[in-house]
């Protein structure tokens, strides 16, 4: 009795150790894969901590009287952290801005798609260069506005049009869009 | 007894504590008698002067950190008081911040050293790599503590560094809010960069630790790049070594003071001691000296992503180093021609460290282009051709006989009296 229990264990261990390999691998990568699911569970928290946390979601909207600004005039705004630039346009730099054609543009868009219909001339944008996120100048008169009449960004000399696009590298994109609504003839929401 | 250690210490508390673990006897074997070859130049201090930097930079920076806060609405005040009230506070800030410049300088001489020298080469390739994974933790490092006086240079620095990784398509937007883990560079963003910059240099510790074990297991190389051969190649470590990297340490040290006693802002920018705004960037935003060349780099490229691309190959290239170098002769002293290009590419370096300072404009441009070419000429197309076209010059016998041997003019016997040439004495 007691010798064939041992036979049956030793056969069975010639079984796993030569005759079955795949058995053992199998074994093994199964470990592995739990292990590695397991460790990549634990992991997420920790990584996902670092991602914005709920206040800082929410302090996602905030209101703007644009009536003190002037024709041709910019201010800024904060909104998220960022700075948000809100210029009221000259009939002139509307003009322009509409009539750019878009093959002329390095990220083309319409400047009917930047503004609100009704309210061609109030610009609302993120005052984010989208090279490398400095703050472009360009919101007072006096400042330097590059040659397309819009925003210069001092860092690497982007320079964007009086809609907001990019005109001169080397930032890749136009000049980011909050989402907003008017909520009375010259006042806005932004978030 | 099964697994002590038969300690050679005399003194009864060491050999106590060495039977039981033997780190007097590893300190003894790997600083102590560790046989060194025995002609090595000043470039070989700079090893160990970059761990008293290190150890420098980690000294003052705890101590900073017991007075300074990690709030955007107070960073900027601690540290102003840490130059004002707290007692020495202004000795520790200088320390510190010029201390990250000592390191870089060193670590830049220790880097030129290795491939000057091919240090690089089998069988130290894991050592070098190594040492560029600490290079760039240096500079991670480094990153992060500027940031946290939370002046404008810091602000704006932050700013653009972390963009750099919204060139990467589809990810890179949610890469950067993950790193600022907010919309822009704010309070959360200042709390982990303190957090990360107190635990890195201690991860340097770590690789710098791994970095001496394979230095300790391929064995130094030294000016001549060729094997040590015998025992007569080498000198112990202490007293010969540890003599000649006090000397190199003392001439460190002044410099060093020279700068924190009298020229303390002489690397800094007035711009950093304005308080960080985020409506404003300031008219030029330049990083720390030490970053220049790679800036220049990143600047050069009239595209984003681009520029972003080239800027990390740039350091990359240096992974594959040992591998794009294929000639089989380490010193350049034998390498006539790899001699010369080196110096052009330490030239293009300081090019575009010159250039990095500069506004992106005109004859900046074109020179940054020009040795932003020149350095990826160099690795990629240069040392990979040259190693076999390059005919190197006689290699010397060994160390101990550093002269090479011509055939005499007329016959007759060597340069060297016999003597030289006998079999190598024991070494106590
Ligand atoms: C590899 C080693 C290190 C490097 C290269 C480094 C680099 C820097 C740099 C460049 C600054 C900015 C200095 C300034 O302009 O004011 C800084 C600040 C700071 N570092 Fe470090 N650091 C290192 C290690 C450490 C360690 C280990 C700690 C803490 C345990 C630390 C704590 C601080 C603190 C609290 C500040 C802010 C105070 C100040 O700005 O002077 N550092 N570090
Ligand atoms: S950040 Fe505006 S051009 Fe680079």
């Amino acid at each position: 009795m007691a010798d064939t229990a041992s036979a049956t264990v030793r056969s069975a261990i010639t079984t796993v150790g030569v005759a079955d390999p795949t058995k053992r691998d199998m074994l093994k990568l199964v470990t592995g894969s739990a292990v590695a699911i397991g460790v990549g569970a634990l992991a997420w928290p920790l990584v996902d901590s670092m991602n914005p946390a709920k206040d800082v979601l929410a302090l996602s909207s905030i209101e703007v009287d644009l009536a003190p600004i002037q024709e041709g005039q910019a201010i800024t705004a904060v909104w998220r952290g960022k700075p948000i630039f809100l210029r009221n346009r000259t009939a002139q730099e509307v003009k322009e801005a509409e009539g750019t054609p878009l093959n002329q543009l390095i990220d083309p868009q319409s400047d009917a798609d930047r503004v609100k219909p009704g309210k061609e001339k109030w610009l609302v944008v993120i005052g984010i260069c989208t090279h490398l996120g400095c703050v472009p100048l360009g919101n007072k008169t006096s400042d330097p506005r590059g040659d397309f009449g819009g925003w210069f960004c001092p860092c690497h000399g982007s320079q964007y049009d009086t809609s907001g696009r990019v005109r001169h590298g080397p930032a890749p994109a136009n000049l980011g869009l909050p989402p907003y609504a008017f909520i009375g003839d010259t006042k806005i929401k932004i978030g | 007894m099964a697994g002590l250690h038969k300690s050679e210490f005399e003194n009864p508390v060491v050999n106590w504590i060495d039977t039981r673990m033997p780190i007097f006897t590893m300190m003894q074997k790997e600083y102590g008698s560790f046989p060194t070859p025995k002609n090595f130049n000043y470039f070989w201090n700079f090893g160990a002067l970059a761990m008293i930097s290190l150890a420098i930079m980690i000294a003052t920076g705890v101590f900073l950190a017991m007075n300074y806060t990690a709030h955007t609405t107070l960073a900027f005040d601690s540290v102003e008081r840490i130059m004002r009230d707290v007692n020495y506070g202004w000795l520790l800030r200088y320390v510190h911040a010029n201390g990250a410049s000592m390191f870089f300088i060193v670590v830049y001489i220790h880097i030129f050293r290795a491939m000057y020298y091919g240090s690089y080469k089998a069988p130290r390739e894991l050592l070098f790599m190594l040492g560029v994974v600490i290079f760039l933790m240096m500079m991670a490092t480094a990153f992060m503590g500027y940031v946290l006086p939370w002046g404008q240079m810091s602000y704006w620095g932050a700013t653009v560094i972390t963009n750099l990784f919204s060139a990467i398509p589809v990810v890179g937007e949610s890469i950067v809010t993950w790193l600022w883990g907010g919309f822009s560079v704010d309070n959360p963003t200042l709390n982990r960069f303190y957090s990360l910059h107190y635990l890195m240099p201690f991860m340097i510790t770590g690789v710098v630790f791994l970095h001496i074990v394979a230095l300790h297991i391929t064995g130094s190389n030294n000016p001549l790049g060729i094997d040590v051969k015998s025992p007569q190649d080498t000198l112990p470590f202490h007293p010969y070594y540890t003599a000649k990297d006090s000397i190199g340490i003392c001439v460190y040290l002044l410099v060093f003071a020279c700068i924190v006693f009298f020229a303390p802002n002489w690397l800094n920018h007035p711009d950093n001691s304005i308080p960080a705004n985020p409506l404003v960037t300031p008219a030029h935003i330049v990083p720390e000296w030490y970053f220049l060349p790679f800036y220049a780099i990143l600047r050069s490229v009239p595209n984003k992503l681009g520029g972003v691309i080239l800027m990390f190959s740039s350091i990359a290239v240096l992974f594959f180093l040992p591998w794009l170098d294929t000639s089989p002769v380490r010193s350049s002293r034998f390498r006539p021609i790899y001699k010369q290009l080196i110096l052009v590419m330490v030239a293009s370096f300081l090019v575009l460290g010159y250039v990095g300072g500069k506004p992106p404009e005109g004859i900046y441009v074109v020179l940054g282009r020009v040795a932003t070419a020149y350095w990826f000429l160099h690795f990629l197309v240069l040392l990979p051709i040259l190693g076999k076209l390059e005919k190197p010059l006689p290699l010397p016998e060994s160390i101990s006989r550093p002269v090479v041997r011509r055939p005499p003019p007329g016959g007759g016997g060597g340069p060297l009296p016999q003597g030289a040439t006998a079999k190598p004495m024991e070494k106590s």
